[in-house]
């Protein structure tokens, strides 16, 4: 049982050193595929939707669109607030899948009602209902991915998820010109098969999804225990906090560990140094990111892009995302979550730089789109992974919620600011700020989360090696730094 | 419940869920095969745009034939209509000059494209558009073409919208892509705002004069704009979708009803004395009204219980009499003279 239990690796100082080895070589854990197979097949049936709606609202309800790109603002503040909810509730129930599985559920049900509203009213309300679905089950699926994985391995999980959730939306756009070609004008047709994917969706998170992430359970795989039942879950799901983070804010948020999660604690964990600091800096980041619409705009706008390629570029930017999710994870296990982190704003930066210089290159758009999806490579998964190192495991859920949360919502009012700036300043100089911010904010967030030990000791041995070495050690949570051999990484 | 019963309950949910998404899908293209029962009738012909005395409109009714180009009598709008091979989303045309906008589904997205037809129908030249067809319009003289089109920037998730109107001249081919770069004067000051949209064109007779809806800072303009000056001034507010009448001293538009919601009064209102009158349809219209003569407007309006189809209404341009169905199962009217 040891062997196979990778997570408990905290009382042996030497183990480390093969269980890495081992790790690699490892596969990943049912849990990520299952839930990775959950996100896919429910993109698809996003996406399918997605792709039509427009036409059909437009063409075939007559509706005008502008009032509802308006609704979306009002969308991400909605989400960002359901987004905490979900986490938490996740965590005080202790079932991550009941609250993933509800979100999942409501997002499923509101494919078939859209075929019931027609007009702007009702389908805004059920658009809506899908995003609290969508922000429901996004903070305790990512917990259930960070408990399911070795701390060592939650860069690649992440990765492997993330893959396979925009392999799915890739898919759903392909599904929907099927349906369409085989039947013209069909969108009662699309909608339907949206929705019965979205159904096998919530099936395989019912089958093949364990309840509470423990490690032991889903290691094992193809034994029941893992979804047998919530009693069962949280025991082992608790035990494996012994093998969280040292810090001492931490164990004394767990003495109560037999009692429900309270709003409370979940508050406590603000005090955590790490997390506060992971959160800020999220934050920080994305209130200079200037949203995916505007960067097309932008491209298109810079770089002298015809029309009929409009569509297409943010395909561009979800391939290079697709391919680099799992090798940059991986990579991020590696040399530090942050490290990988920071370097995904500089090449997001790199792409600003292109743009605001505009030369004259045929390859410039593939560039920027390239970089782009680098950018989202190293950031979308590995910003849950280093929040999943520093949380403990019986608040995993309402850590996930909180930093993604905060940088949910710094990069709407981004958004906002640079609509705003773009107004009274045109592209160039908006662009041209945003650009400046993201320096200053991704120097200051260089700063901050400098690796030092945890537990506030002093950053030892921070020698040639620097960054890498310690950052390694420190997301690395379950080990303790004096008793892992700094030369063995 | 072990490993294989759960692959097993799996297998069963694949086998439901993918029977009931076939079924939909064959039910949804046998339907799109068979006219409905009671609709009208509809023959495949020859339509040109040089026919007199006859309305053309799009088809749709469901069928082999929708959303294809077909012809009426102008003086029998409910007789049996004839229709072309040409299938579009939105279609106007004048003085032999038709533009046709289409939107099909590609592999990897929409492919929409405006298309310039000569009086047969033929394509004389194709643009491709950034977005899904919205609006268009033909001038008197049959010189200039318009479109409108809304743009949508997709992230995961996040979709916002912003229209594109583009205007070509059919005699040099010179396409303006985007009347955003167009100078605005709003009360007399030069005015610029990265929010501007441009939609709902309508030509005067003299190829130059223009009047268009503009959209900025949550409040609709009319603004009346020249192609060759590439400048336009506001005239009103609250004004949506105008369309110039024959003679060119009034414009009918729709006018929001209540700030933010989505519903729009019809009226008319004369350029001269800029007084408007509300015309005798209540319900909301949401469509660039076509003149089919000096006192007479036809428009399009959900047909009732069916989605994606739409009916043509007429009602007289002075605020009296009340709206009458023209033609069941139409889109995008056009006289022909």
């Amino acid at each position: 049982m040891y062997l196979a239990d990778r997570s408990a690796s905290a009382p042996a100082g030497a183990k480390p050193a093969r269980g890495r080895g081992r790790l690699r070589a490892g596969a990943v854990a049912p849990a990520v595929l299952a839930l990775g197979t959950v996100s896919l097949i429910t993109d698809i049936s996003s996406e399918m939707v997605t792709a039509v709606l427009p036409l059909y609202l437009i063409a075939g309800l007559g509706l005008s669109p502008l009032g509802f790109g308006a609704l979306d603002g009002v969308y991400n503040g909605v989400s960002a607030l359901v987004q905490l909810t979900g986490g938490h509730l996740a965590d005080r129930v202790r079932n991550h899948k009941l609250i993933a599985g509800i979100g999942y559920g409501l997002s499923a049900l509101c494919k078939p009602l859209l075929l019931l509203a027609h007009s702007l009213g009702p389908v805004g309300v059920v658009l809506a209902l899908e995003r609290t679905g969508k922000g429901l089950r996004t903070a305790p699926r990512d917990a259930l991915i960070s408990l399911s994985t070795a701390a060592e391995s939650q860069g690649r999980a992440f990765g492997v998820h993330r893959a396979m959730d925009t392999t799915g939306a890739l898919l759903g756009p392909l599904a929907a010109f099927f349906i369409l070609n085989a039947a013209v004008g069909g969108y009662d047709a699309v909608f339907g098969v949206s929705a019965c994917v979205a159904v096998l969706g919530v099936v395989v998170l019912i089958l093949f999804v364990p309840s509470a992430g423990s490690t032991a359970a889903s290691a094992t795989a193809g034994r029941a225990g893992g979804d047998g039942g919530p009693a069962a879950a949280p025991v082992p799901a608790a035990g494996r906090s012994d093998g969280g983070p040292g810090a001492a804010p931490a164990a004394g948020v767990r003495g109560g560990r037999a009692g429900a999660v309270s709003v409370r604690e979940a508050l406590a964990l603000l005090r955590l140094p790490r997390l506060r600091a992971l959160a800020l800096c999220a934050a920080l980041l994305g209130l200079t990111t200037v949203s995916d619409a505007f960067v097309y705009l932008l491209l298109q706008d810079r770089a002298g892009i015809g029309e009929q390629w409009f569509p297409l570029l943010p395909l561009g930017t979800a391939a290079v995302f697709l391919l680099l999710a799992v090798p940059v994870g991986a990579l991020a296990d590696r040399i530090g979550r942050r490290t990988v982190f920071l370097t995904g704003h500089a090449l997001l930066l790199a792409g600003y730089g292109l743009l605001l210089w505009a030369p004259d290159w045929p390859a410039l758009p593939y560039v920027v789109l390239a970089l782009h999806g680098m950018f989202y490579a190293a950031t979308d998964g590995v910003l849950p992974a280093a929040v999943g190192a520093t949380v403990p495991a019986r608040l995993r859920a309402t850590g996930m919620a909180v930093v993604g949360t905060g940088q949910a919502l710094a990069r709407f009012g981004c958004s906002l600011a640079f609509g705003g700036a773009w107004t009274l300043w045109g592209a160039g100089s908006a662009l041209a700020a945003a650009t400046a911010g993201l320096l200053c904010c991704a120097a200051v967030a260089a700063h901050v989360l400098r690796p030092t030990a945890p537990d506030g000791a002093a950053p030892a041995g921070s020698g040639p090696g620097g960054p890498p070495a310690s950052g390694t050690g420190d997301d690395r949570a379950p080990a303790d730094p004096p008793r892992r051999p700094r030369g063995t990484r | 419940m072990t490993l294989s019963r759960r692959l097993l309950v799996l297998a069963l949910a694949v086998l439901l869920l993918g029977g009931l998404a076939a079924a939909l899908v064959l039910r949804a293209a046998a339907r799109a095969d068979q006219p409905r029962e009671g609709g009208p009738a509809v023959t495949a012909g020859e339509v040109t745009l040089t026919q007199r005395d006859r309305l053309a409109f799009l088809n749709t009714a469901q069928g082999p034939h929708r959303g294809a180009l077909a012809s009426v009598p102008a003086d029998a709008p409910e007789a049996p209509r004839t229709a072309s091979g040409l299938t579009c989303r939105r279609f106007h045309a004048a003085a032999g000059t038709g533009v046709c906008l289409s939107s099909t589904p590609g592999a990897l997205a929409q492919e929409n494209r405006a298309v310039v037809v000569d009086a047969e129908l033929r394509e004389l030249r194709a643009f491709p558009l950034a977005g899904t067809p919205s609006r268009a319009r033909v001038s008197p003289s049959g010189r200039f073409a318009a479109w409108t089109v809304f743009v949508s920037g997709e992230s995961y998730g996040a979709v916002f919208f912003s229209t594109r109107t583009s205007i070509v001249d059919t005699r040099t081919w010179a396409l303006e892509p985007d009347l955003e770069k167009f100078a605005v004067s709003m009360d007399g000051r030069p005015y610029s705002a990265a929010d501007v949209n441009f939609w709902g064109v309508t030509f005067a007779a003299d190829d130059d004069t223009f009047y268009a809806t503009l959209g900025t800072a949550g409040q609709t303009h009319l603004v009346k704009g020249s192609v060759s000056r590439r400048a336009v001034i506001t005239l009103a507010r609250n004004v949506e979708c105008p369309s110039l009448s024959p003679d060119e001293t009034r414009v009918a538009y729709k006018k929001r009803v209540t700030r933010g919601a989505s519903l729009w009064r019809e009226h008319v209102l004369d350029l001269r004395t800029l007084r408007e009158v509300p015309l005798a349809e209540k319900r909301s219209v949401d469509d660039q009204a076509v003149w089919l003569d000096d006192r007479t407007l036809a428009y399009a309006l959900p047909t009732d219980g069916v989605v994606d189809s739409t009916d043509l209404w007429t009602v007289p341009a002075d605020g009296t009499g009340a709206p009458r169905l023209m033609t069941p199962g139409a889109s995008s009217p056009t006289r022909l003279r």
